[in-house]
């Protein structure tokens, strides 16, 4: 039977499918006749917010993302970066905000889905996965709901499929009550030789389906994900993908067995908008039409509609040119894994997209006009509004131990063993550092002495008060923390999380945040490879804080010269490197004036981007000329943060003495930025420690000996001493406590 | 010391064990794929951790249906050690090569973490590496490792020396009867256990408590 093609394109049938009344109006120009239901749905796929960057195309384009070791920029399924002796890191982060709101496990199983398959469809294996998660305040009824099937859904599908997650963030705001933020990284290693692209290549050649049948699911999934919410978001739970773990891992085997045969021209992932993104990309690309036969699909449903199959956003799918030769051979790889293989069509030399169905054509556009020519807009945008400084003499005060616990206790400085305890932290025996580090250190399986740092980051709350700034600080705070493994950062993948572009504040965070990433990856020579947009995070009204979280990825030389945050034996001397003369100074949006004192009111920190790289270089010189042995960064809650992080990681107290004269709350928890803790094994009254001094001295490097370590309690200067234990106690309580666990 | 390792869709501990067998017996072991109905004369028979078939039945039942598990199990008749670590534990419960049953976690989560285990019976041919009693550290990511069997059965491998590891010092990680982390066939040959040895074998891992395992089987059959 005929399924209907004919549906009256209406204006209701067109709002529906997202499209604005002059979008439309840019398609009946286009191809100069009313389109047919499966050409409105391929164009809706194509151009939503989620496929085609319209709002943040312009904006994204003045990002830096050329560097010596860059192979491949963003464009492509993920960057990739060379990482020498012939080997490549290939990585990349995407949102799945949307669908894990609606249905948290499915929604973030998806997602974790969908960042390896960018990775392995270019050749690599993944070697590393990470997360970066915002939920609502712990109150909201849905909080906690969201946060056991988020984590469930990413440990369910990672855990499967066989890779190590080695980092990741959990925040929450009740910014995020009406929409979470899932954003997920993967990384794989290949060979720089052997890195495969979409661009298809060649004229007659068939287009191959592989991978898991096509079924209803996800159909418009791509434009959901570009539109706001509102209350009657329940009903969109159809749009969500189901994950098949199993079924990716048979793919990953069958694509790399596949690549290695030399039987691949071109490959592309179905991702969002699924058959009809991944055609058309391949062919756009490579300068060629695509003709699609849609009775050669493997369905998994009866009756499907040549509409649904285009928009199904069915998981663990891959579209591939394929030299014709290798054919039978392909096949048999395919069949080998239980997967499926059919020639769904081929290329063309006319630069049209067809879709045939049940002997028909139901669709028939030009194929460079789908993605060239989906429209770009330069959105009103109000430059935000500066928040007033803290009065000088603005220093509210607390008990500094009462304060600190209260802090390590707090939602977003809990320990988050809870959370990775569910992922397998140690698959492929490879990791280095796990979660609760400054980074995830991978090694490089292979190679006896180089490793991989990942660290994921953004301060939405910094983000919010200041974009631009927050915008910087989330580059320099990724770098610092790859720095602080002794890692030379390499590249950055961006994921930014906004609201609705459409309203000109929101646009105007945006762009400031865009400008100050830019500044920072110019001036750490961070550049970008890869990165994905989410909009229209957005809840009746309400916005998300803007969360441009970024993702980096280092390289370690040696990894028997590598640091952790823990301290590493008693005795030792405590510097900070980087701090200002009172080690600390500035209150503004820190999280011990937001937890303690209820305030959020203030500028974020600001980053001085040279003085960080000076110092980020020192500090990395100094891991790997083996003279620090424990480094951690100083980020949120400060400096007494950081020196309880590192007592808690290594069972080792320490005894801080602040320096005369200043104010002992700023010095404590101010959040000042480019600043690291460094022991090192020196006595501090011995020619050594006084040569390392002046050393620094010398190269205008801020140094000061702020104490020892020793015993099993943290003493920070007359503040009273707080045992690790019961740092411990309130630090890893708080996440089992809200979620119901008991601590183990 | 000639191994295999049993390969079969949605394993992904394979490579590691790989890895372990390489580095620790200096040779890579072979390799034997799901439909396979032979195994080649080798001195020990690996099934690997992971998710056979996605774990979409119960963990390791559709595995332990497949033609090389009639091969596996011929071998193990014969005396062939064979060794099953995790999901490879779940697959020979499945296969009747071990009593016993494999529930999910008391906690119902995942869980990845370092354990303490104690060999409890240190006189089988994959634990003459460690002295009796003797403590150990190693890593378990599972989502399926409580360990359960009747009364009757427990007794008899309690009573014949067949719990070979147990969680130590208060870190079952998984609510297993008796603390059970690892059994051996009556016959002393088949070795189950949730653990992974394998990831714990070099400085890399942090520590090397794993490797006596594979030393002992390489020194027994070397």
């Amino acid at each position: 039977m005929n399924i209907r093609n004919d549906f009256p394109i209406t204006p209701e049938l067109v709002a529906s499918h997202g499209l604005k009344p002059d979008e439309y109006q840019r398609i009946l120009d286009l191809i100069e006749r009313e389109p047919t239901f499966t050409e409105l749905g391929i164009f809706s796929a194509m151009w939503n917010e989620h496929c085609s960057y319209k709002s943040s195309k312009k904006w994204l384009r003045t990002l830096p993302t050329k560097g010596p070791r860059i192979i491949q920029g963003p464009g492509e399924n993920a960057g990739v970066v060379d990482i020498g002796d012939g080997d490549c890191v290939v990585f990349k982060m995407e949102s799945h905000n949307h669908p894990s709101y609606i249905e948290p496990y499915q929604g973030a199983a998806t997602g974790v889905g969908g960042i390896l398959r960018d990775v392995f469809t270019m050749g690599a294996r993944p070697v590393a996965a990470m997360n970066a998660l915002r939920f609502g305040e712990p109150d909201h009824p849905k909080t906690r709901h969201l946060v056991a099937g988020v984590v469930a859904g990413i440990g369910g599908y990672g855990n499967s499929f066989g890779v190590p997650t080695v980092g990741g963030e959990v925040n929450f705001d009740a910014r995020y009550n009406g929409n979470c933020l899932v954003n997920a990284f993967a990384a794989g290693i290949a060979k720089t030789d052997a890195i495969f692209y979409s661009k298809a290549e060649g004229v007659g050649l068939p287009v191959v389906y592989l991978g898991a049948k096509t079924g209803r699911d996800g159909v418009g999934g791509a434009t959901m994900a570009s539109a706001e919410f509102d209350e009657k978001i329940e009903e969109k739970r159809p749009t969500v993908q189901v994950g098949d773990p199993f079924t990716e891992k048979c793919l990953l085997e069958a694509c790399l067995e596949l690549m290695a045969s030399g039987a691949v021209i071109a490959i592309q992932d179905m991702g969002a908008a699924g058959l009809t993104c991944s055609a058309v990309e391949m062919g756009a690309k490579g300068d060629l039409g695509i003709e699609l036969d849609l009775d050669k699909v493997p369905v998994r449903e009866e009756r499907m509609t040549a509409y649904e199959m285009m928009l199904s956003e069915s998981q663990e799918r891959m579209l591939m040119v394929l030299r014709p030769e290798k054919e039978a051979e392909a096949e048999a790889i395919f069949r080998k894994w239980g997967l499926d293989f059919a020639i769904v069509g081929r290329t063309t030399d006319d630069l049209r997209f067809r879709v045939l169905h049940q002997g028909k054509e139901v669709a028939n556009l030009p194929i460079k006009d789908l993605g060239d020519q989906a429209p770009e807009y330069d959105r009103p945008w109000v430059e935000p509004k500066a928040p007033a400084p803290l009065a000088d003499d603005d220093v509210p005060e607390a008990d500094t131990a009462d304060a600190l616990l209260a802090l390590l206790a707090s939602p977003d400085l809990s320990s988050r063993h809870w959370v990775w305890e569910q992922y397998d932290t140690l698959i492929q025996g490879n990791s280095l550092q796990i979660p609760g580090g400054d980074a995830g250190v991978v090694r490089v399986d292979g190679h006896p002495a180089k490793a991989l740092a990942f660290s994921s980051d953004v301060t939405p709350r910094y983000c919010e008060a200041d974009p631009f700034e927050g915008g910087k600080q989330a580059v320099a705070e990724c770098w610092r923390n790859l720095t602080a493994t002794g890692a030379e950062p390499l590249a950055v993948t961006d994921n930014l999380n906004f609201g609705n572009p459409e309203r000109p504040e929101i646009m105007g965070q945006f762009v400031k945040a865009i400008q100050g990433i830019g500044d920072a990856c110019r001036a750490l020579d961070f550049p970008i490879v890869s990165g994905n947009v989410s909009l229209y995070n957005e809840t009746n009204g309400q916005a998300i804080l803007p969360t441009p979280t970024i993702g980096g990825v280092g390289l370690i030389d040696d990894w028997s010269h590598m640091a952790r945050i823990r301290f590493a034996a008693e005795g030792e001397t405590i510097l900070i490197l980087g701090a200002p003369k009172s080690l600390g100074s500035h209150l503004g949006q820190s999280v011990y004036m937001r937890e303690i004192h209820g305030r959020t009111d203030g500028p974020p920190p600001p980053v001085d981007l040279v003085h960080e790289r000076k110092i980020g270089d020192y500090v990395r010189g100094l891991i790997r000329k083996g003279v620090a042995t424990a480094v951690h960064d100083c980020s949120d809650g400060g400096l007494a943060v950081a020196l309880a992080e590192m007592a808690m990681a290594s069972g080792i107290g320490a005894k801080i003495d602040l320096p005369a004269g200043e104010d002992v709350t700023r010095a404590l928890f101010g959040e000042d930025q480019g600043r690291y803790v460094v022991t090192v094994a020196l006595d501090p009254d011995s020619d050594e420690c006084k040569a390392l001094l002046e050393e620094q001295e010398k190269l205008g490097i801020p140094a000061s000996i702020i104490g020892r370590t020793g015993g099993r309690e943290l003493k920070l200067g007359q503040a009273r001493a707080i045992s690790i234990e019961d740092m411990k106690a309130a630090h890893e309580g708080w996440f089992p406590g809200y979620m119901g666990a008991e601590i183990g | 010391m000639k191994s295999a390792v049993v390969l079969l869709p949605g394993l992904n501990r394979d490579r590691d064990m790989i890895a372990a067998l390489t580095k620790i017996s200096g040779k890579p072991p072979l390799t034997v794929w799901q439909t396979d109905t032979e195994i080649p004369d080798v001195d020990l028979i690996v099934i690997p951790g992971g998710f056979s078939y996605g774990d979409y039945l119960r963990c390791g039942a559709i595995a332990a249906r497949m033609p090389v598990m009639r091969a596996v199990a011929e071998k193990a008749a014969r005396g062939t050690l064979v060794m099953g670590v995790c999901n490879g534990f779940q697959i020979l419960l499945e296969a009747g090569l071990l009593p016993g049953a494999l529930m999910r976690n008391a906690s119902l989560k995942f869980v990845c973490r370092e354990v303490k285990l104690e060999v409890a019976n240190a006189n089988t041919a994959f634990t003459r590496g460690y002295s009796p009693n003797q403590i150990i550290r190693c890593p378990v990511a599972h989502h399926d490792g409580n360990y359960f069997a009747d009364a009757e059965t427990l007794a008899r491998l309690e009573g014949e020396g067949q719990v070979v590891f147990r969680y130590a010092e208060g870190t079952n990680p998984n609510g297993s009867i008796n603390d059970i982390a690892g059994i051996v066939s009556e016959g002393g040959n088949v070795l189950g256990l949730m653990p992974h040895p394998e990831n714990l074998i070099e400085s890399a891992h942090g520590g090397t408590d794993g490797r006596a395992l594979f030393e002992g089987l390489v020194g027994k059959a070397a």
